[in-house]
């Protein structure tokens, strides 16, 4: 008897434990996104909610009737202005990520081969500034980079240009803010990966007469493609959605797609519209996501073992 | 090479605190006759609508810290600990989803939530520090998830299951074993939720009401509008007390590191 409670009791207390967790993303992040998936389908209205219910009681015929409009998807099709700014997203997040890599690996390398205890203080240092603002960073950037910015000045200083160079609000800008603020991002992952690596394998490809960069191209390019992936995915993800760097230091003739859905929330207040950009913005990172979701369920694994 | 590295991520910030000293309004150009001065920092301190949006959002922070440490512990104690159950691989998905995903989808997404909700039960009622918290617990926790699993999967398990063994509950040996194990990882999600909820512009911008700016959104409306002069001192003062913070906190954890070390140690000779 006084065992069956027990057993009874467990069963319910580990429910509740595992409810806690599961309660609190369903409704905070599961079902959110069910709700943007309706409003994508529903018509705007002027008035409050800003969206008209996608089913609604009709009183003749004493049934329901569910209204479904896709026009906000046709919008984004039609609309040359949606298609290029995706399409530009995704150019300006590929080249960032790929810029953070050639950034991040070299770093990431020399970190990982150096002696154990400069190694912490190097990540630390690494992951220092990103304890800092993020949008403090990025302003950083505005003071760099403007007319008579520290770079301009500098360079009229030194006498190398006689004219400020167009810096800000362009292309190279975004890239600089978006390298510069997804850096650690990139490192970590590629860092854990190498600092893992055999080092008698490259011995062994020396011994055999391999050249430094065959055996890096052979052997400790491929060994750490586990963190390249990684790396690349946790940068190129939340880049193509990115919305403070490109206001702050972006183009304003060619906008990305994160501040055209804000200014279609918040400017324009059409909902719909923005909830259906949304939705496509989802549905061209689900592949990348689950990659992600794949590399990092390995590394705990791993761990584990 | 990596002295390069290091240069670009230091650079910006420093010449951020530099310029914070300078006298000109203009910023960047450095006017040498009235500098170093600490004009901004005193400007700073009289404007009460950036004071007050900081106090805003260090009560949000404490209050999404201590949320998302605790939700996402049981998430990751429930993840790593737990035997494989029914929509484990549902919860560790949408556990690890927040970390890649743009915050302007979860911003509309929560902010959509939280519209339907009050149409549909009166709550919450308005948009504004309730809301802000219960969005930023949601993504933070996944970041205290992923610290705690890696945490949990650093050591194994039989220390729990001896005291099981031994007829311990498992709440006691939750309390007694798996929590001062795991508490430096507590320690470091806490200030990594703390830091990404005060860092936080873009969700906030979508689920804050009237007269709940956080900080960085009061920020952002600044900068957007070009640099001026006080935002340097701002940076400053956040980036000092951000430095003195992660500083004190390593070394804290260090020892603590040691500590448990030297202590295992003992326990083993003991035991032999």
């Amino acid at each position: 008897m006084n065992k069956a409670l027990e057993t009874l009791q467990a069963w319910f207390g580990k429910r509740l434990v595992i409810g806690v967790p599961y309660f609190w993303l369903l409704l905070f992040f599961a079902i959110p996104f069910l709700i943007v998936l309706k409003i994508s389908f529903s018509w705007m209205q002027p008035i409050q909610p800003g969206y008209a219910p996608l089913f609604s009681w009709v009183e003749e015929t004493q049934r329901f009737v569910a209204t479904l409009n896709v026009s906000n998807y046709e919008v984004l099709l039609d609309d040359p202005l949606y298609l290029g700014t995706f399409l530009y997203s995704v150019k300006v997040a590929a080249i960032s990520t790929v810029l953070c890599l050639l950034v991040g690996y070299p770093m990431a390398y020399a970190i990982a081969r150096c002696p154990p205890t400069t190694r912490n203080l190097f990540l630390m240092l690494i992951i220092l500034p990103f304890w800092t603002s993020f949008l403090l960073r990025v302003y950083a950037w505005i003071g760099l980079l403007k007319t008579n910015g520290v770079i301009n000045n500098s360079l009229l200083a030194l006498g190398i240009i006689d004219q400020p160079l167009p810096l800000l609000y362009t292309d190279f800008a975004v890239y600089i803010g978006i390298v510069y603020s997804y850096l650690p991002f990139m490192i970590l992952p590629l860092y854990s990966n190498l600092e893992k690596h055999d080092l008698t394998l490259l011995e062994a490809a020396a011994d055999l007469g391999a050249s430094p960069i065959k055996t890096f191209f052979r052997i400790t390019l491929p060994l750490s493609m586990p963190g390249i992936v990684a790396g690349c995915l946790l940068v190129f993800i939340p880049a193509v959605g990115e919305y403070v760097i490109p206001s702050l230091l972006g183009r304003t003739d060619q906008l990305m797609i994160g501040t055209v859905l804000s200014a279609q929330f918040f400017s324009a207040r059409n909902w719909p519209v923005a909830s259906a950009v949304a939705i496509a913005l989802l549905i061209m990172l689900l592949i990348p996501i689950m990659l992600f979701q794949r590399y990092q369920r390995r590394e705990l694994e791993a761990a584990r073992r | 090479m990596l002295g390069l590295g290091l240069a670009f991520l230091y650079v910006p910030i420093l010449s951020m605190i530099f310029f914070s000293f300078n006298n000109s309004r203009l910023v960047t150009v450095w006017d040498a006759d009235n500098s170093p001065t600490l004009r901004w920092y005193v400007r700073l301190l009289e404007n009460d609508q950036l004071l007050g949006a900081a106090w805003i959002s260090l009560k949000v922070a404490a209050m999404t810290a201590t949320g998302a440490v605790i939700i996402g512990t049981i998430a990751g104690l429930v993840l790593t600990r737990f035997r494989p159950f029914r929509g484990r691989a549902f919860l560790s998905a949408m556990t690890t989803a927040p970390l890649v995903m743009p915050e302007v989808i979860t911003g509309i997404a929560m902010l959509l939530l939280f519209v339907s909700l009050e149409q549909l039960i009166g709550w919450p009622e308005g948009r504004g520090m309730l809301t802000i918290t219960i969005a930023h617990i949601t993504f933070a926790m996944a970041y205290v998830t992923v610290v705690v699993q890696s945490r949990l999967a650093g050591f194994d398990d039989a220390l729990e299951e001896a005291a099981l063994d031994l007829g311990a509950r498992p709440a006691t040996v939750f309390f007694r074993i798996t929590l001062p194990l795991i508490l430096p990882a507590l320690v470091s999600g806490w200030l990594l939720a703390f830091t990404l909820s005060w860092d936080d512009v873009v969700i906030s911008q979508f689920v804050a009401g009237p007269g709940s700016s956080t900080l960085p959104m009061e920020i952002f409306s600044r900068v957007r509008r070009g640099v001026s002069p006080d935002i340097n001192a701002l940076a400053t003062i956040m980036v000092l007390i951000v430095a003195t913070g992660v500083v004190l906190s390593t070394l804290y954890m260090k020892r603590e590191e040691k500590r448990r070390e030297c202590e295992e140690q003992m326990a083993r000779r003991d035991g032999n």
